[in-house]
């Protein structure tokens, strides 16, 4: 009884020793608010990553991809058909992207990916990161007339963070307005041309597929190569042969690009758009076969692609999936059977991921097909983010690692100070391993103090964290987060029952393991000793 | 106190020697470096039941050593120290620590209290070691009730909720008298109780020492350099060079 009386007391009289876990407090304080942003960080990562790509992709190594996709989606289901909840085929090739600002061409880099309109949204979130609520609904690669958002649709704070005046009069009435721009601003050029009249296109206007079909025709014996081809599914959006389209009534076929490939964002944060839904691209891409050959076409932007992960944003380009295998000459002509380069797989709520990874894997040869999990193709990613909090939770578990050094010394020092005490309650009978256990129980409850309070401050931190940054970004007029690099509009924070759990002991033990020696210091002592001590 | 409070069953007398508390033949040592002190070289005495006995000597002549020894506070280097014909100096750690607790009662010339604790919590200290903290809360009203009556007895009933440092010299002294007995040790060992104070109120101590003597029964072994205290006793045992001289 006298230990825990005498530790109370302890606690009480002694500030110096609170002093001591302070440093406990604060960090404990650190890792959980360190863990909980990263957790946080990582979480909105994952969501991000595995919102982009399917749970499975199951892809072929050729870029020219492999035949039958429903032959493949048959095989796939009869291997693992009790586990997956949706499936659709994509064609992914390298391509170049140019659209022009103010006269000048500006090219990108970008993924051209076909997908099919009807599915896609299916296998992945793909349909929630679109910018008008028709095509978050079910996407259609067919221009909208409006009615885009011009604030972001993910954000959910009650004032926008990032607004996007531009977007308003995006779709058709754009394109129209556009149209006449250029017409009026063509007929100027005419009747300057007429004047000089010495200009001779030599740009290659011909639609995609027929220059494909020339390059097939120059490189396949058959000449019956067109006869067997499927009707055109964009033939309606397509300018008809030998009649000149109008691009005030009429698209090319619809592109969906990543935000990032058309827009910026200013210090204000309102996104400044290069191109808008409306507006025609050239896209540049290779054709099926070998060598492959690079052919280009003219497309309409019907929608914006926004995952929040800029490496996606700046990258993919979706188009319908027919067109680019048609454009691409991934169409036998023959058979008429298509080719794709891979299929997402969705698998069912709780599904093994790798378990069902590994049955496929069986089935089909790894020198032909790659089957992968969402994980795999972003391991190198998540690992890193792993590992960098593996090494930061080391590097704060090591601040509490001090804080004991800390404690230790100061219990030293009460052990002096209580020599003559100790002495008295060996006096009265009280056993070595009692007189250990005050001075344990001291930093037990030493450590409880300091945990506790850090958890409190921890947890108080996380959750007003947003609060507490807009407070130092108004104290300092810097911008502490920039939802402009981040794409996040406020710092995520997980917070991990499990987690605090484990550092809140961690700390604990670290007191306690501190305070072992000075205990074992005080149960050795001797009582005549110590007594005599002054 | 009401002698109750120091009613023990009675000692079986048919084995016991004659004395309560027998030391026989008690060697120290002390080294430091090469140099070996003989502190005490082989004491005997007895305490009889409800003896009053002054240890007198000159500084360093070993008697602060001896009580320790018999307080079992210190291991001697050779002889035995039996308590009611059981030698009690060699038993493991634990019996001798509960031995200090149950049997042994110490009053110091710095009265040695728990600076922490106010002055009813010392007393209450070593029934508080003695217990767990589930016996504690069970066993605390009773105990609680007799360390109180123990201070009301020595006029502290009004200061049971003061710190030792609100506390004179006498009354700090009569706290440590009151820890020691709230245990109803089988004997009282007192190391100069009255060194620290002035001389009337060393003397009130005195006769709250006597007074224990006389009406309870209580055996004491007081330690005194006095020779004016030490006339206070039933018998005097002089200790000169580490042996009892011949009184």
């Amino acid at each position: 009884m006298y230990k825990l009386l005498l530790c109370w007391r302890y606690l009480r009289t002694r500030w110096i020793a609170l002093a001591s876990v302070v440093s406990v407090t604060l960090g404990v304080a650190t890792m959980i608010v360190v863990n909980a942003v990263m957790a946080g960080f990582s979480h909105e990562m994952q969501t991000r990553i595995h919102g982009i790509l399917s749970d499975l992709v199951f892809e072929s190594h050729s870029l020219s991809g492999f035949q039958d996709p429903d032959f493949h989606m048959e095989e796939i289901r009869k291997a693992a058909g009790d586990q997956i909840a949706g499936m659709t085929p994509t064609v992914a090739v390298p391509a170049m992207l140019s659209f022009q600002v103010r006269g000048q061409w500006v090219t990108r880099q970008v993924m051209f990916i076909g997908i099919d309109e009807a599915t896609h949204a299916g296998v992945s979130d793909f349909g929630r990161y679109l910018q008008h609520p028709g095509n978050r609904r079910q996407l259609s690669f067919h221009l909208r007339d409006g009615g885009y958002d011009t604030v972001d649709s993910q954000s959910d704070t009650a004032r926008p963070a990032v607004t996007r005046p531009a977007l308003e009069g995006a779709g058709w009435q754009h394109r129209r307005m556009r149209v006449e721009r250029e017409r009026a601003w063509r007929a100027q050029q005419d009747a300057d041309r007429a004047r000089t009249d010495d200009t001779a296109s030599n740009e290659d206007d011909r639609p995609a597929d027929r220059q494909v079909d020339e390059l097939l025709a120059a490189t396949s014996p058959s000449d019956e190569a067109a006869a067997g081809r499927p009707a055109d599914p964009f033939k309606a959006a397509r300018p008809a042969e030998g009649r000149t389209m109008d691009p005030a009534r009429e698209q090319f076929t619809g592109i969906v690009p990543g935000i990032g490939l058309a827009s910026f964002r200013d210090a204000s944060g309102i996104d400044r758009f290069l191109v808008l839904p409306g507006d025609d691209v050239k896209v540049t891409f290779p054709t099926a076969g070998t060598p492959p050959k690079a052919v280009s076409d003219t497309f309409t932007i019907v929608d914006f692609y926004e995952s929040k992960m800029s490496e996606y944003d700046s990258n993919f380009v979706f188009v319908p999936i027919a067109a680019l295998q048609r454009m691409r000459g991934m169409i036998d002509p023959q058979s008429g059977v298509a080719s794709v380069n891979s299929i997402q797989i969705k698998l069912r709520e709780g599904a093994d991921l790798d378990a069902v990874r590994d049955r496929l894997r069986r089935v089909f040869p790894a020198d032909i097909y790659a089957v992968s999990s969402w994980r795999d193709k972003q391991g190198p990613l998540l690992s890193a983010v792993d590992m960098e909090m593996s090494v930061l939770n080391i590097l704060l578990f090591l601040i509490i690692a001090v804080a004991g050094f800390g404690i230790l010394a100061i219990f030293f020092m009460i052990v002096v100070e209580k020599t003559r005490d100790i002495g008295i309650l060996k006096s009265l009978g009280a056993r070595a391993t009692g007189i250990a256990g005050i001075f344990l129980g001291y930093g037990l409850f030493l450590g409880l103090v300091g945990a506790g309070a850090g958890m409190a401050l921890g947890l108080a931190i996380v959750w007003n964290i947003n609060r507490i940054r807009a407070g130092v970004e108004w104290l300092t007029g810097q911008r502490v987060f920039d939802p402009s690099i981040y794409y996040f509009f406020k710092i995520p924070t997980i917070v991990e029952p499990f987690t605090i759990l484990w550092i809140v002991a961690g700390a604990v033990a670290i007191a306690v393991a501190a305070s072992v020696l000075p205990a074992l210091r005080a149960a050795r002592l001797h009582p005549v000793e110590a007594l005599r001590h002054e | 106190m009401s002698s109750a409070l120091l009613e023990r069953p009675a000692p079986a007398a048919t084995t016991a020697p004659p004395g309560l508390l027998q030391v026989h033949d008690l060697r120290k040592r002390y080294r430091s470096g090469d140099r070996t002190l003989e502190v005490l070289r082989g004491v005997d005495f007895a305490v009889a039941p409800g003896e009053f006995v002054a240890i007198v000597g000159q500084s360093g002549s070993g008697k602060s050593t001896l009580l320790h020894l018999m307080g079992l506070l210190d291991g001697a280097d050779d002889g035995t120290i039996s308590l009611d014909g059981v030698r009690i100096d060699d038993l493991p750690a634990a019996r001798r620590d509960r031995l200090r607790n149950t049997a042994l009662g110490m009053v110091f010339q710095a009265y040695h209290l728990l600076p922490e604790l106010d002055a009813l919590e010392n007393v209450l200290a070593p029934l508080m070691v003695r217990h767990g903290v589930l016996e504690w809360l069970r066993l605390r009203g009773r105990a609680r009730a007799q360390a109180r009556e123990l201070l009301e007895r020595f006029g502290l009933g009004g200061r049971l909720h003061h710190k030792p440092r609100q506390l004179s010299g006498g009354e700090m002294q009569r706290v440590a008298i009151a820890r020691a007995l709230v245990t109803r040790p089988r004997v009282l060992l007192a190391d100069e109780p009255t060194g620290n104070l002035d001389e009337a109120t060393g003397a009130e101590i005195l006769d709250t020492l006597c007074d224990l003597n006389r009406q309870d029964g209580l055996s004491i072994v007081l330690v005194t350099h006095d020779a004016a205290i030490a006339r206070r006793a039933d018998r005097i045992v002089r200790l000169a060079a580490g042996r009892v001289e011949d009184a």
